[in-house]
């Protein structure tokens, strides 16, 4: 009987050319709640993924209560005593939750055998671990918090050791989530052993008695929590990197152009995901918007841009409300000078099986330069696209090229000629460097900063913190759907990453 | 996607991939014809000889050709917008109507080159109408338009029955079909052409109504690759988020995609109608809208593959008209399981080739592979 | 009292044509419900109706036929499966091929091996089923009411009738009380859960559409060895899209199913019955209307006019692991 619940020695997992975990070594010692904390990519949901069995390892080893393992598949995690909380639910929603709980569990081919015991032991964890639900109730009725309970209740009824919670509060209100840690120190006192993984370092401080801070792919510290301090680890997520500097002038700020206010976004399983929001973007600034993904940046760029209904809110552009909570129409709003480079570009920004030139047109293909009466005008879209090759360095330069043969450097270019050459009056980006590589980088940080100096109101949301710090006349923290803090882009890296964290200007207490 | 997606060069896509699951398909059938104690050597050469061996033969095989690029031109342009439109069956058979009418009106005071203006109006009015509410629950409720259009075949045929026999018939007649048209509602043959290329298709039906759909095809092709709307349709089709990006009324496309495909199918019905029997009868339609749909397949969606195509399934047709005859053993019904084959592995098992083709690729072309630029996403 | 004994006699007919729907129908039920579309049971049915009739006229046993039957559905149905689930192909476009190539190889291999024009050898009644009375029901005959209903409707029928109601409950059950089902209906709404519980979602599925072509199977052998003496080319008719409509209009229920299957058993069982003749006030109506009802009720459902038709959440969608 080893103290170590689960020892990882030197994991290593590689999608294609992509290094998804590299060399990772981490010890987690049994009966204690071990925080992993980084940012989206750092690889951590691969790292638990491989640990559950959904993926195999390239190399390293896993060690399990000492002994050493092969986990080849979910039931062999399952048997191992591993059991995983998913970030997005695995119920079937018409289930009832007793269904979901015993499913893979049932105990024999006749349910109504196992289900007098599976109701019982159910009320039992439900008793122990204060984990109440109604075990008739079907999952689609709950409410996202005590969906959550069920999840944690099926590892549980699996004879769950070992708990992995995947960025379990990105759904949860505040009281949702607090009543979440008092289950999880709980279940500690128990003897269980957690494993949180999150970006949050609230939570983090809050209950975890250890800490591995993972940064692209690689595990780069652990450090005790009562130890550490946010600011400490606030900047080993966020690391001392290069700054790509760009050569930037002072910026020259107009009018109003983008006035978003009290913007509030409900994604489709009902959960706010932009709360409140309300900001400016003037005519010759770059608004910045730093953040982990997932707390609200792309549902509130996907409401500005009108394809996304918002619940609540106003959002105006150049002295003109957009009819965000009705009928805004991106067509409209393109006629309008919004231009809108989406996160997305594969599925949203681009039509991959396209030529290069249809890509040119897409969003601005009622143009009538593009267009004979109802028919395209293919000279005149092939021109045009060769011209904004030229202008942007598309390579290779062949406007008739399927657009899935760019590289990703140049599929953003497209993109972004595309849209910057409209001559634009607001222009939203999200993500522009996202699997771009370093050339491309510097070039579109450049137009970037050019369009700013043209007059134009640039709002610009990434996930890297030192894309925001080198572009942003302005930077705003999103965390958790709100706007936490304001700071100009020369604060420091810890300070903006305990706002990303969610360590907000008023202290730990917001949320 | 989920199976290996090596990037091919385009002919390797569309052009060896297809041929290898025709290939299969044709084995298989080969199979089938094994299984009956037959050779598939002689029931090849007969099939080829059958259909290309004499005049008429090739006559017969251009007239069925004729069927299928409407068909297969019908299911192209609803591919193209992600729809999977199997009615083609049931519109072109409803669209019966909008050929028989004009000729019934005008056949004894017009001549053809009058009646065939309302009559192609007509066709692809009826067709598109009997797309059209499909069409709209699809776009506007959700309706899977796979089932509707199931559903209304069965309702068209019920339909044309009842109308053929109840209100079309003359009176007096026994026969379910209506009167034979006079010479306004006969489109002429086309036999003089052929003849000008030294063939003579004696009493095959090949008529002009073939010329309609080389024409359909040309247009299929302006609009889906040269027209805004033809561009909305393909965006819809490969990428619904792009086209809710490009603010492109989703809903609408459907709607229209499927009037127009509905349409290209009501075309079919001038070619038996009033190029080769001048009167309907029941089911004329014989299948061809099923037909479409492994002529779409088959040629990728594009009108230059559909009309090869459409050919080869005319081959088939007529060939098989032949091997039937000296074959007894092997009927029509052979050309409904190669049809069936092809839709099999040219639509749903169309990448199970994929990886072993791309494997010999990149083999064969080892010699120069650029490096692969790392990408994050 | 002729107007009881005409529906007596209608509801015979009802029962007798709803059984092939009904079958039909619960095959589908368990192929959908694990999440694989089938359009394809037509050809199914119509294959193991080949295969049935085929067997038994060799064997001259209505048994072998039976088997022969299952086992070419079955057979077709892991074409399906595998161009669905292994292959990961359009479930649509699959089910559409396998109804063509059982509507031709039917006709093909019938002509070639029995030389009758596409069917097969009409079968004698050693050779097929035949109906089965149940204990007392001439007794009870002429008892005024109740007895004619257990000696005509009740009783008298092909033992497959009874297996086809009686897989009605049984289905249920399974669906609703084992724990295949269980793990069968989760795989159709959400195959990430069974999947993250550490069962084989691919298995699953294979398992579904194998039943799928079990069910089919029986209802195929239905056609030729009990309502036909024989196979005859294109026998089906239509029945399997009949079936996958009221599967559909049953909104993937099993009672619902029964119920739908005996709707449109009954509709078909009056369109023979009011041929020629006219209902009061509206006159006669055109067979070919009784027959389209079954699809125009289809599509009415469809476009939510009777409540909302919602088909199992992960259906028609291939599984890929995310992530």
């Amino acid at each position: 009987m080893s103290d170590i619940a689960i020892e990882l020695k030197g994991i290593d997992k590689s999608f294609g050319p992509v290094r998804a975990n590299h060399d990772i070594n981490m010890a987690v010692r049994k009966g204690t709640i071990h925080g992993i904390i980084g940012e989206n990519g750092a690889g951590k949901s691969t790292l638990m993924s491989i640990l559950y069995g959904f993926y195999k390892a390239d190399d390293g080893d896993i060690f399990v209560d000492g002994r050493k393992v092969e986990i080849t598949s979910s039931s062999v995690a399952i048997d191992l005593g591993i059991g995983m909380v998913h970030q997005h639910f695995m119920l079937v929603e018409n289930f009832s939750v007793l269904e979901n709980v015993m499913l893979g569990a049932e105990e024999g081919q006749i349910l109504n055998a196992g289900i007098q015991n599976a109701r019982a032991d159910l009320k039992r964890l439900e008793t122990d671990y204060g984990l109440d639900v109604d075990p008739d109730a079907i999952i689609e009725e709950l409410p996202v918090g005590i969906q959550q309970r069920v999840e944690i209740l099926k590892a549980l009824y699996r004879r769950a050791e070992i708990l992995i919670l995947d960025e379990p509060t990105g759904v949860l209100t505040p009281a949702e989530a607090d009543h979440l840690f008092r289950i999880l120190r709980q279940l500690k006192d128990q003897g269980k052993t957690i494993i949180l993984i999150t970006h949050k370092l609230r939570e983090i401080m809050a209950i975890t008695d250890e800490v591995s801070v993972m940064r692209r792919g690689e595990m780069v510290a652990t450090r005790t929590t009562s130890e550490t301090s946010v600011e400490e680890l606030a900047e080993l997520m966020v690391g001392r990197r290069v700054l790509l500097r760009v050569e930037k002038g002072a910026a020259n700020p107009g009018e109003v152009m983008l006035s978003v206010e009290n913007l509030s976004v409900r994604d489709s399983r009902g959960v706010d995901m932009v709360k409140n929001v309300s900001l400016d973007v003037r005519a010759g600034e770059i608004v910045g918007i730093a953040g982990v993904a997932g707390n609200g940046q792309s549902e509130l760029l996907q409401a500005i841009s009108g394809i996304r209904r918002a619940k609540t809110g106003r959002v105006i552009l150049d002295g003109e409300p957009i009819h965000v909570t009705g009928e805004a129409d991106p067509n409209s709003l393109r006629h309008r000078g919004l231009a809108h480079v989406p996160e997305d570009r594969h599925h949203m920004g681009l039509v991959l099986a396209f030529e290069e030139a249809e890509n040119t047109i897409l969003g601005y293909h009622d143009d009538p330069k593009y267009l004979n009466g109802i028919f395209l005008n293919i000279d005149a879209i092939r021109a045009d696209a060769a011209e904004k090759c030229e202008l942007y360095d598309i390579r290779p330069p062949n406007v008739r090229l399927k657009t899935a043969n760019f590289s990703g450097g140049n599929q953003q270019k497209i993109v972004l000629a595309r849209e910057m050459e409209r001559d634009p009056k607001v222009i939203i980006i999200g993500q522009p460097t996202r699997g771009v590589d370093v050339g491309a980088i510097e070039f579109i940080h450049k137009r970037i900063i050019e369009m700013r100096d043209a007059g134009k109101a640039v709002l610009l949301v990434s996930v890297e913190l030192d894309e925001i710090r080198s572009l942003s006349d302005r930077v705003l923290v999103m965390f958790d759907g709100k706007i936490v803090g304001e700071r100009s882009p020369d604060a420091s890296e810890g300070e903006l990453g305990l706002l990303m964290a969610g360590i907000s200007d008023q202290g730990e207490a917001a949320q | 996607m989920s199976a290996p997606y090596a990037k091919l060069p385009g002919w390797v896509d569309y052009g060896v991939i297809p041929l290898v699951n025709l290939i299969v398909a044709f084995l298989v059938a080969g199979l089938v014809v094994l299984l009956v104690g037959q050779s598939p050597i002689r029931a090849a050469s007969l099939l080829i000889e059958g259909a290309f061996g004499y005049g008429e033969g090739i006559g017969f095989t251009l007239f069925y050709a004729t069927n299928f690029i409407f068909t297969g031109l019908a299911v192209a342009i609803a591919f193209h917008c992600g729809l999977f439109n199997i009615g083609g069956e049931g519109q072109a058979y409803v669209a019966g109507l909008g050929v028989v009418l004009p000729c019934l009106w005008l056949d004894a005071t017009m001549p053809w080159y009058v009646t065939i203006i309302a009559v192609v109006f007509g066709s692809s009015l009826m067709g598109a109408l009997w797309a059209l509410i499909p069409g709209y629950l699809q776009a506007k409720r959700g309706s899977h338009v796979v089932i509707t259009t199931i559903m209304f075949n069965f309702i068209a045929s019920s339909l044309m029955v009842y109308l053929l026999v109840d209100v079309l018939k003359p009176a007096g007649s026994m026969a379910p079909e209506t009167r034979t048209f006079l010479e306004g509602g006969q489109l002429p043959k086309l036999g003089w052409l052929m003849n000008i290329l030294g063939l003579d298709i004696g009493g095959a039906p090949f008529n002009l109504s073939f010329f309609i759909a080389l024409i359909a095809s040309f247009i299929v092709w302006v609009v889906v690759w040269r027209t805004r709307l033809g561009y909305q349709i393909r965006t819809m089709g490969f990428s619904p988020t792009a086209a809710r990006y490009a603010g492109m009324k989703e809903a609408r496309i459907i709607v229209i995609t499927m009037m127009i495909s509905g349409a290209l199918a009501g075309m079919m019905a001038i070619n038996p109608i009033m190029g080769d029997q001048h009167r309907m009868q029941l089911d004329f339609v014989g299948g061809a809208g099923f037909v479409g749909i492994a002529v779409a397949l088959m040629g990728r969606s594009h009108p230059v593959g559909i009309i090869p195509a459409a050919i080869l399934f005319g081959v088939l047709y007529q060939g098989g008209a032949e091997i039937s005859f000296e074959m007894p053993e092997i009927s029509r019904d052979m050309i409904v399981i190669i049809q069936g084959l092809v839709i099999l592995f040219a639509g749903a098992m169309e990448h199970m080739f994929r990886p072993a083709i791309a494997r010999l690729f990149t083999t064969l072309t080892a010699a120069s592979k650029p490096p692969q630029t790392a990408e994050t996403e | 009292m002729e107007f009881f004994d005409t529906l007596i006699v209608l509801l015979q007919s009802t029962v007798r044509l709803s059984v092939p729907l009904i079958l039909a129908a619960l095959a589908g039920l368990m192929s959908e419900r694990a999440g694989i579309f089938d359009i394809g049971l037509e050809g199914k049915m119509l294959g193991a109706a080949f295969g049935g009739g085929a067997v038994a006229a060799v064997t001259q046993s209505a048994w072998l036929g039976l088997g022969a039957a299952v086992l070419v559905s079955v057979g077709l149905a892991l074409v399906h499966a595998f161009a669905s689930i292994t292959q990961r192909g359009n479930q649509i476009v699959s089910g559409v091929a396998i109804n063509f190539i059982a509507a031709g190889a039917t006709v093909i291999l019938g002509q070639a091996w029995f030389r009758q024009g596409g069917r097969t050898p009409p079968l004698s009644s050693d050779a097929r089923f035949t109906t089965v009375d149940l204990p007392f029901a001439e007794a009870v005959a002429d008892v005024p009411i109740l007895g004619s209903i257990y000696s005509n409707l009740l009783s008298g029928h092909y033992i497959l009738t009874y297996v086809a109601f009686l897989m009605v409950p049984f289905i249920w059950w399974v669906l609703f009380r084992t724990r295949f089902g269980l793990r069968l209906r989760a795989v159709g709404e959400n195959p990430g859960a069974v999947d993250t519980a550490g069962i084989s979602v691919i298995w699953m599925r294979y398992r579904a559409v194998i039943c799928c072509g079990i069910l089919c199977g029986v209802a195929g052998a239905y056609l030729s060895l009990c309502m036909t003496a024989g196979f005859v080319k294109g026998m089906t008719a239509g029945k399997g899209f009949i079936a996958l409509a009221a599967l559909i209009f049953a909104k993937w229920k099993p009672v619902n199913v029964m119920l739908a299957c005996l709707l449109f058993g009954f509709l078909d069982a009056a369109a023979i019955r009011m041929q020629g003749n006219s209902l009061p006030l509206i006159g006669e109506i055109p067979s070919q209307f009784m027959q389209a009802l079954p699809y125009i009720l289809t599509v009415i459902l469809l476009a939510g006019f009777i409540g909302k038709a919602i088909p199992p959440k992960a259906g028609g969608v291939p599984y890929v692991k995310e992530r």
